[in-house]
């Protein structure tokens, strides 16, 4: 055993490099990161400012640990690195307002009896960051701004890391984030947890940026960029910090739902060349279970809530339908239909009508399928978008009409945006011939 | 990237007091709510148990408790983190709490990653590198 009051952590390797050390301290920190900027929000009530301390406190110990190796308690050190930060910042400040003095007194005290460096952290921050988070993503900030705002103050990512994983350069980011700041500190937006009717229309706004830097991650093709799919995982736990701090909400529930679902089968979507496998080809003993046992639990959560039909745990039920399918062939496209038909009740759009037409087609057979489909024909916002086409030239097929099912598919392959869609189309038109002449 | 972190003991150690009960659990919700943490479990003792084995091509069946382990598994967790780093310092930070309040007890937690198919190394930027 080790002498007692030995360092753990960096002390224990020499054989770690100077990579090795700055990585075990950025991962140090950033699971303290979210008690450290709520703690530091509720000192100061300036979001901006505690955000900045707390990279500061970042800054500090990857100049001392090093040498000192990890304190014992890194949270500890950290926040007593970024309460004297604030000290000295207040006291630096020549605008030194009235309130500023009584913190900087209070600051002061506190510092004096600071021994125990325990307390002077929160324990239960769900308050708090539920409060940050509101403030992240406030619905006057543009919706790039709030998704960096959010990944920066809320999962700790730096500006570098957020301007790889949105493919921007760097300067954007980092401007973005400097404008969102300003525009926060001169709104003198209120740092506080909205309540009843504003609270939902706030919560929105929350969830549209965690889902907006969710499909961020999950539409990115396979790739050199690690930090793309990690946008999903970024989303994921803060889908689920939602849930924790905001248990009574059936949209938190449902988002997190959704995402965990589609989150599942994120092994099973591509194949080794790194081409998509679509969900019915797919693998499903490559889902995985964890995550869609969480994904029911959460959909579950929504429901017992009330909120069963809402935006979100619409589209989790549908994916759940397909999770609990053990082969394509038992999906409950019926219910399928119905959940679409009651999207589609809540949000008009005519991507989810095409859905609808899929999920038909399925369960009443390709005429009733069809007859959606040309039905949007006329659709202004379809217009060039190949997978009408497709979905048509899909059910012409199965009904055996193989002329008019290769003109849709050809007619699909000239719209479609991206090489590997339009090979599949054009395969499907000679599909189509092939099947006229037998 | 997924991480399972493992709790090997070398001894019986007698059932954890109440303190260490508490700031494992602590610990434990702070990391559900912080989004981290997706399952973990302990496990009764061996005697409760068996062990299925191959030796010299031949199959036996054991029943707990082994007289002959020198390890044993206690208990395990999930997380879902950035990297190895953050799985470290999470179990530096457990195995702090079993020194502060389990004087004498003596353990390994050990860190392991997932195997993803055709994941690996995707939320990993040096894995390629490292390779």
């Amino acid at each position: 055993m080790r002498a007692p009051g030995h360092d753990p952590g960096l002390a224990q390797s020499a054989a770690m490099t100077a990579a090795d050390i700055d990585r075990a301290i950025r991962a140090a920190w950033r699971i303290e990161q979210p008690r450290l900027i709520t703690t530091l929000s509720r000192m100061l009530r300036d979001v901006p400012l505690a955000e900045e301390l707390t990279q500061d406190a970042l800054l500090a110990a990857l100049v001392s640990w090093p040498t000192m190796g990890v304190p014992e308690k890194p949270g500890a050190w950290l926040i007593a690195t970024a309460k004297r930060r604030a000290l000295d910042n207040l006291r630096r400040s020549k605008m030194l307002a009235r309130k500023h003095e009584m913190l900087a007194h209070d600051l002061a005290r506190e510092q004096q009896a600071m021994p125990d460096l325990d307390s002077a952290l929160d324990d239960d921050i769900g308050d708090e960051l539920l409060r940050l988070i509101f403030t992240a993503c406030h619905p006057q900030l543009s919706r790039e701004a709030r998704a960096a705002l959010a990944l920066r103050m809320i999962c700790g990512l730096t500006t570098e890391e957020i301007a790889r994983a949105f493919l921007v350069p760097e300067a954007t980011v980092a401007q973005r984030i400097v404008r969102a700041k300003r525009t926060l500190s001169e709104a003198g937006l209120a740092y506080e947890t909205p309540r009843g009717e504003e609270l939902s229309e706030r919560l929105a706004s929350v969830l549209e940026v965690v889902y907006l830097i969710f499909n961020e991650g999950y539409t990115a093709a396979r790739g050199e960029e690690w930090l793309r799919p990690q946008l999903c995982h970024e989303a994921l736990r803060m889908g689920r910090v939602l849930t924790s701090i905001a248990p009574l909400e059936p949209e938190a529930h449902g988002l997190l739902a959704l995402m965990e679902l589609n989150a599942s089968r994120a092994a099973a979507r591509t194949d080794q060349a790194g081409d998509p496998i679509l969900l019915m080809d797919q693998n499903r003993a490559r889902w995985d279970q964890l995550q869609i046992r969480r994904g029911l639990l959460a959909l579950s959560h929504a429901r017992e809530l009330g909120g069963a039909g809402g935006f979100y745990a619409l589209q989790a039920a549908i994916i759940a339908c397909h999770a609990q399918a053990a082969t394509s062939d038992v999906t409950d496209w019926r219910r399928i239909c119905t959940l679409y038909a009651e999207l589609a009740g809540l949000v008009a759009s005519p991507v989810i009508e095409l859905n609808r037409a899929v999920a038909v087609g399925m369960a009443e057979g390709p005429q009733a399928g069809l007859a959606i489909v040309d039905a949007l024909a006329g659709e202004p916002a379809l217009k060039n978008y190949h997978l009408l086409a497709g979905v048509r030239g899909d059910l012409l097929q199965k009904l055996g009409r193989y002329d008019e099912a290769r003109a849709a598919f050809e007619a699909a392959a000239e719209l479609a945006a991206n090489k590997r869609e339009q090979e599949l189309m054009r395969r499907r038109a000679a599909e189509a011939v092939d099947a006229a002449r037998r | 990237m997924r991480f399972m972190s493992i709790v090997i003991s070398s001894q019986p150690a007698g059932p954890p007091g109440p303190k260490l009960l508490e700031a494992v659990q602590k610990l434990a919700d702070r990391e559900i709510k912080a989004g981290r943490m997706l399952d973990s479990g302990g496990l009764m003792p061996v005697s409760t148990g068996a062990q299925v084995r191959i030796a010299d091509g031949k199959l036996s069946v054991i029943d707990g408790p082994f007289v002959e382990a020198k390890e044993v598994v206690g208990g395990y967790a999930i997380f879902d983190l950035r990297d190895k780093e953050e799985a470290v310092a999470l179990a530096v930070e457990f195995m702090q709490l079993h020194r502060e309040h389990m004087p004498g007890w003596e353990g390994t937690c050990e860190v392991r990653a997932f195997a993803m198919p055709h994941w690996e190394g995707l939320c990993e930027p040096d894995a390629r590198a490292r390779a």
